[in-house]
């Protein structure tokens, strides 16, 4: 019992914290579910609402059957209607146009619906094929130009931050507050240690939020990558590990987990708005840009994008690299000033 | 090796107009299980965290095991083992995986199942710790300061709020500590718990030690190792002046007199006194030695 023990039954204590970092989180279900199932749903709710339809075909009244036979269509779906019942039908909808017969052939419809125009546009190309213009109609709806393509990237840097903040940034708080902290502190464990099995927590963590996102986006919405795999895990990381610097920095000072749920909430939200999640950062005045530009999160979602949709190389995203290595170094470096351990 | 486990001295912190500590000295010696008795808020833990290098006293000197604070950290914390008397370990860390945790900060220490045996939770290994009793969490806690088989152990509160029998199976773990020659500084607000443990003990009240000694020679310090309570119709002046009486304090509905021969002093007592509601005896503890201190209770 009181035999000096050698440093054989020692475990390896980098080793010991991350583990324990790892076991805390697969033991919270809650967090699990936040961390992995939130993203996912979100991303069908979005790729669904916002998925590439077929055209939908025009609704039109005739009053003719030689009409319909000339106007039936793919696009087209010819109703063969009296006048009185046309005109009702046009009332209430259920019909974009009227065609009566001519001489003139008239045309019953209301302007100021985009679809009766659309009809009537339909309707007089079917009318005088000689005068077709001499143009070709090419539908946009290839892999890399759709909506989801746009959200999936947006998707990954909006997990990498969330995942980064809370999992940092709450989980150092609550030990602060359960004295754990102080615990630790009073045991000759190593201060950076500490600190390295949260970022190293982060960075596995990427190697699950990653494939589970893109495998996700390609299976279900065809979201390939058109860049470099590595390169894309490369920005992952430089991003995770800066919002890793920033969930350390909320959590550097604060005494209890509401403080530093609002500190986070303060941090993110804007960022989920303003740094091109869910639609691209041009939508705002170009007096902003030069800030927008300068957040981690619009930093890593525009780098995501260069990679997965225009396949850019490394060059081409420096400055957006440069800036999340600035937003590591400047939060790990105040964090660490400020940090209460006790 | 003589040099004292701990020393400090005029030990002074203060919290804005709070002084929690008001220029204590202490000096715990090698291998004696030293106790630091006092009512809450006497300022025991703050006492206890200098100590452990956790806080910082706002004046005044602190040794322990020899070393400085700020300067030898580094080895201090390798030889110390603390518990502090608010810690929640992860809830969700079984037993084994906390326990082997903290054995990974400390170069030398003893291996897992000795402590865990030593502690008696070998059984409770691979239970998750939110599912412990308080008892088993206590028990946890001060597992989790033994792992690195420490020179010097600090409780501060260990069976505050935990039942009988967790209680005496705390003391055996540190009575088995003591055994093997290693130094205890411990906090308690109970006094049966300073006077089954320590070899000294220093009664703290509003930041200063107001006596030191062994239980055996603080609770000698009352002139009798018994006192009769009594509440009576009428209660004389001269009670004290009896023969086997050493001492008389008034309390709130009688009177508590301190006797060295209970067979002498008792017939006196009764002869004395006129129309008696209510006797008792007991044998002295330190919370007489307290209360004859400072007029207060223990746990108020
Ligand atoms: N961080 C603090 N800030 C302000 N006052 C404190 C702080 N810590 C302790 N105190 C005060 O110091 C006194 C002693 O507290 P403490 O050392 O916890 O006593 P004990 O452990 O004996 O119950 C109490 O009056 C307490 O309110
Ligand atoms: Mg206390």
């Amino acid at each position: 019992m009181n035999a000096p023990l050698t440093d054989r039954s020692r475990p390896n204590s980098l080793w010991e914290l991350t583990l324990a970092r790892l076991r805390l989180f697969f033991r919270e279900p809650g967090a699990i579910f936040w961390t992995f199932g939130f993203p996912l749903v979100l991303s069908i709710a979005l790729g669904i609402a916002f998925r590439n339809r077929q055209p939908e075909p025009v609704h039109i009244a005739v009053e003719s059957p030689e009409l319909a036979t000339r106007l039936r269509g793919e696009q087209i779906r010819v109703h063969l209607l009296d006048a009185g019942a046309a005109r009702t039908a046009l009332r209430t909808g259920k019909v974009e146009l009227v065609v009566q017969p001519g001489p003139p052939i008239v045309y019953l419809f209301d302007p100021t619906r985009p679809e009766s125009r659309l009809a009537r546009a339909l309707a007089d190309a079917a009318l005088h094929p000689r005068g077709a213009p001499a143009t070709v109609d090419k539908p946009v709806t290839e892999p890399g130009s759709r909506y989801i393509d746009f959200l999936i990237p947006g998707l990954i840097g909006m997990t990498i931050m969330s995942s980064g903040m809370w999992g940092i940034g709450y989980v150092v708080v609550e030990m602060r507050t359960r004295k754990l902290l102080k615990r630790l502190v009073a045991t000759p464990m190593s201060k950076a240690q500490f600190l390295w099995s949260f970022v190293i927590m982060r960075s596995l963590f990427l190697f699950l939020e990653l494939p589970i996102l893109l495998g996700f986006g390609k299976l279900i919405f065809d979201v390939g990558v058109a860049g470099s795999l590595p390169l894309l895990v490369a920005v992952s990381c430089a991003g995770a590990l800066s919002f890793a610097g920033l969930g350390l920095l909320v959590a550097s000072r604060a005494q209890n987990t509401q403080t530093v749920s609002g500190l986070i909430n303060l941090v993110m939200l804007p960022m989920f708005v303003a740094s091109g999640v869910f639609f691209s950062t041009a939508r705002f005045p170009d007096a902003v840009q030069p800030y927008l530009r300068v957040l981690p999160l619009t930093a890593l979602n525009d780098a995501l994008r260069a990679v997965m949709i225009d396949g850019s190389g490394v060059r081409a995203i420096g400055p957006q690299i440069l800036v999340l290595a600035a937003v590591t170094a400047a939060s790990f470096a105040v964090a660490l000033r400020i940090f209460r351990w006790r | 090796m003589t040099e004292a486990a701990v020393r400090c001295e005029k030990l002074v912190k203060r919290y804005g107009e709070v002084t929690a500590v008001d220029g204590l000295d202490l000096e715990v010696r090698r291998g004696e299980c030293f106790g630091l008795l006092g009512p809450n808020g006497a300022g025991k833990t703050t006492t206890v965290e200098i100590l452990e290098g956790l806080n910082d006293p706002t004046a005044g000197t602190v040794e322990v095991l020899g070393m400085r604070w700020t300067r030898d950290d580094k080895a201090l914390r390798q030889r110390l083992g603390i518990s502090l008397q608010e810690t929640h370990l992860p809830e969700k860390l079984t037993v084994e995986e906390n326990l082997r945790l903290f054995r990974s900060f400390y170069q030398r220490g003893r291996e897992i199942d000795e402590v865990l045996d030593l502690v008696e939770l070998r059984d409770k290994r691979r239970s998750w710790t939110e599912k412990l009793s308080g008892g088993q969490k206590q028990r946890l806690a001060v597992a989790c300061a033994l792992v690195s088989d420490p020179d010097l152990l600090f409780l501060d509160e260990p069976t505050t709020g935990l039942d009988p029998q967790s209680r005496r199976q705390l003391w055996d773990v540190v009575l088995g500590f003591k055994a093997l020659g290693r130094t205890v500084l411990l906090t308690t607000h109970y006094m049966e718990e300073a006077e089954r443990l320590c070899d000294r003990v220093a009664i703290i009240d509003k930041g200063k030690v107001i006596a030191l000694g062994t239980p055996a020679e603080l609770i000698a310090s009352l002139g009798g190792e018994e006192v009769v309570e009594l509440a009576a119709e009428v209660l004389p002046e001269d009670l004290s002046t009896l023969p086997g009486v050493r001492g008389a304090r008034r309390s709130a509905d009688g009177i508590a007199l301190t006797v060295e021969h209970l067979h002498i002093a008792l017939p006196a007592i009764l002869q004395r006194v006129r129309g008696v509601t209510r006797l008792s005896t007991h044998h002295a503890s330190l919370e007489d030695v307290f209360v004859h201190l400072t007029g207060r209770h223990l746990r108020e």
